[in-house]
């Protein structure tokens, strides 16, 4: 079992709070993971990437090769289709639809998910909307975390656990509102599939 | 125990740690400046007084750390690539010298120039200074490296450069521990000569570093990081060279590959083992990251033998490579990708929405206009982005500290008035020196150091020049009247118009300060307390 995993968005969004609870969760499964990250220069509103592998055989390449991704998982819907080149032909886009205009020449958003929709396996989830409605518009990412979750090759008492590790220093309440944005995000996915 | 996980930056901090160290020396530099940050934060390092703190540029970093070999103690430096040119004096004479306390260079390269001016290989230095290398190829053997790396260089009594690139520094994997050595005892040198490079004492110590050179040869062609795992099919043998290693494995996922594989993680080459891959393959292909030099040195001037590699376009010369570049030189098929929508838009770095600096270009812009174009010289950091739209404040961008002096170069060929834009920590880093060179002929330049207080564009480290600038400038001999702090905001615009046209149009040198708290450090705590205690907030 071997799961590429490519994440998406733009510096500040969270995407590395993904990369971890992700990480945590294969750790905890004594699963190999590689991570590979941006930092530095690209963070200062850029366009960011991290790639994540996780396998139950040891893993060679940090980076994974084109078109071999088994998920692209975008907390900005542009962001996502960034990296269409990676995506395996059966591979999943799972994105935020809510845009993050930093940019004077970013396309119309139609157009944007009209690409999203052309693409076999998708999935768009308005995460920002969701997250705002249980008041934890900080957590539109695990959000969108939850979207991804069926096709992570995790259990999702396991990324649950995982969320519990990783918030355990915020306190009981951060724990709970990022459970609960999980939990919406992947049962909004299993009316999707 | 159980794995931890860890960046390759991080590895080779907890290896440093558990491999006896007293003390890193370092400037911040992507993709380095982790390893660095992890020591300082580490609750062993800190029980155990491990020296942690930021030294003020890549040299002074590097001369602390043979001082603390120098007596006896075991020492790491840590830079960027580019960090190793303004070390350079002291990392080559320190292979002459030697080390007491074991010593180990990490220099971090950035192929493909991710947040860099340039790629190069610091391979290079290592093989000019004649002193081994440790090139690990995934996060375990970063670990190792910076473990074992102290006894090596104790050993040889040299130092090591171990170096990585930005991919490995900047990926986690899990990785296990050995057991933590205790620091050296303080001891001075057996040879009270032997850091001394007098011409007479030099010439002896580098005779010593060449006769030496067929030790660490040896010492190579023994080392647990090379490898040579044989193969049946010789029409080819692979040299791997570090994380290359992984890109070819990645082509043979579920098999083993087929060719001859000699992996290299420590250098000078294991000579019997190049012979040996020489002898029983037809072709050889080098894979490393970086620049070709170790097909340069197979190939020889005359290419007479059948190496490839990156000279002669089985790989691209240039820029870092992957899983599928690797395995199209191996010769497999690469499938048909998805292509990036048209639509899609780049979205380059940008200056944060409340930057000090932006107020500070849009006045300069406007003041500098009735003086025409192309005469205002920047430095290495955020300000640097003022280059792109939509300010394009700025016309160069050379190496820390450059702005200076190349202002005054300008000057002095009548580009009058130049400008030089530098941020605080660039300026502690190596602007003051070029301070000096302009005050002493009173140059008509006008210097903008753009204060935010901390070194913005690394992640926030800590700035030598925190309260400091004024006084550097008057000490410098910067006449006191042409000092002028200001706060770039919108409110201000037009007065800081007003005194950059004055300044510019004084025939001698003004330094003017915009100061402003850089946006992401307003959580900070350490800082909101020092800048309290400085009266600056
Ligand atoms: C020789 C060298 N060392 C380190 C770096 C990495 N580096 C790039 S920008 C920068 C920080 C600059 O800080 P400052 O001048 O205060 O400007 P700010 O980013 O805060 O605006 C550093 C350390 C480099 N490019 N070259």
């Amino acid at each position: 079992m071997k799961t590429d995993i490519i994440l998406a968005g733009v510096g500040g969004q969270g995407i590395l709070t993904i990369a971890a609870t992700i990480g945590t969760a294969a750790l905890q499964n004594n699963l190999h993971i590689k991570q590979s990250e941006v930092h530095g220069m690209s963070q200062r509103g850029g366009d960011v990437q991290s790639h994540l592998r996780i396998s139950d055989k040891p893993i060679a390449s940090d980076l994974i090769g084109n078109g071999s991704a088994d998920i692209i998982i975008a907390v900005e819907p542009m962001e996502g289709l960034r990296y269409l080149p990676f995506l395996s032909k059966n591979g999943w886009l799972v994105t935020n639809s809510t845009p993050f205009i930093n940019i004077s020449n970013y396309p119309d958003n139609q157009d944007i998910t009209n690409e999203i929709k052309s693409i076999k396996n998708h999935i768009i989830i308005d995460a920002d909307a969701m997250a705002k409605e249980i008041k934890a518009s900080r957590s539109s990412n695990i959000v969108v975390l939850g979207a991804a979750s069926p096709f992570l090759n995790i259990k999702f008492e396991d990324l649950e656990k995982a969320i519990r590790t990783i918030f355990e220093r915020k306190g009981e309440e951060i724990v709970n509102i990022n459970l609960k944005a999980l939990k919406l995000g992947r049962e909004f996915a299993e009316t999707q599939m | 125990m159980q794995k931890i996980l860890l960046l390759g930056a991080e590895a080779i901090a907890q290896g440093a740690i558990d491999g006896g160290l007293s003390g890193v020396y370092a400037y911040p530099g992507t993709p380095s400046t982790e390893i660095t940050e992890y020591i300082q934060r580490d609750k062993t390092a800190i029980e155990k007084n491990i020296h942690s703190k930021w030294s003020s540029n890549e040299k002074t970093a590097m001369e602390a750390a043979i001082g603390m070999s120098y007596a006896g103690k075991r020492a790491m430096v840590c830079m960027k690539h580019v960090g190793l040119n303004v070390a350079a004096d002291a990392f080559v004479n320190s292979a002459i010298t030697g080390v007491n306390g074991g010593l180990i260079v990490t220099v971090a390269d950035d192929p493909s120039m991710h947040s860099s001016q340039n790629e190069q290989d610091s391979r290079f230095y290592a093989k000019f200074a004649m002193i081994p290398i440790l090139e690990p190829s995934n996060q375990q053997e970063a670990y190792e490296m910076a473990y074992k790396g102290f006894e090596l260089s104790e050993k040889f009594k040299v130092p090591v450069l171990l170096r990585i690139t930005t991919r490995l520094s900047h990926s986690r994997s899990g990785i296990s521990r050995f057991d933590l050595i205790e620091q050296n005892k303080n001891s001075l040198p057996g040879d009270p000569r032997q850091f001394v490079l007098l011409p007479s004492i030099a010439r002896k110590r580098y005779k010593g570093l060449l006769s030496n050179q067929i030790n660490f040869e040896i010492d190579s062609e023994a080392s647990e990081f090379n490898k040579y795992t044989d193969g049946k099919d010789k029409s080819l043998g692979i040299i791997a060279c570090g994380l290359a290693l992984n890109y070819l494995n990645e082509n043979y996922v579920d098999t083993e590959v087929p060719y001859p594989v000699l992996k290299i993680g420590q250098y000078p080459l294991p000579r019997k083992l190049i012979e040996k891959i020489f002898n029983q393959c037809e072709e050889i292909l080098v894979l490393e990251e970086g620049a070709p030099i170790v097909e340069e040195s197979l190939k020889g001037y005359l290419e007479k033998e059948k190496v490839k590699g990156r000279l002669d376009g089985t790989l691209p010369r240039d820029g870092e490579l992957n899983p599928n570049i690797v395995g199209k030189a191996l010769g497999f098929k690469q499938e048909e990708t998805q292509n990036i929508p048209e639509l899609v838009a780049g979205r380059p770095p940008a200056m944060c929405v409340g930057c000090g600096h932006i107020d500070a270009y849009i006045a300069l812009n406007e003041a500098i206009a009735e003086f025409g174009a192309g005469r205002v010289f920047a430095d290495i950091g955020c300000y640097t982005l003022g280059a792109l739209e939509p300010y394009n404040a700025i016309n160069s961008c050379v190496d820390m500290g450059a702005s200076i002096t190349m202002a005054k170069g300008a000057a002095d060929a009548g580009l009058i008035p130049a400008v030089a834009v530098i941020g605080d920590s660039t300026f502690t880093h190596s602007g003051i020196t070029g301070l000096l060179d302009a005050v002493s002929e009173n140059s008509p330049i006008t210097i903008i150091i753009s204060d935010n207080f901390t070194t913005g564009m690394t992640g926030q480290q800590d700035s030598k020049a925190l309260g400091k600038i004024e006084d550097i400038c008057k000490g410098v001999g910067v006449d006191p009247e042409h000092i002028i702090v200001m706060n770039p905001t919108k409110k201000n615009h037009d007065e800081m118009v007003r005194v950059l046209k004055e300044e510019m149009a004084y025939n001698g040198v003004s330094v003017v300060i915009p100061r402003r708290q850089c946006i992401q450090t307003l959580t900070n705590k350490n800082l909101t307390q020092k800048l309290r205690e400085l009266n600056l907030r």
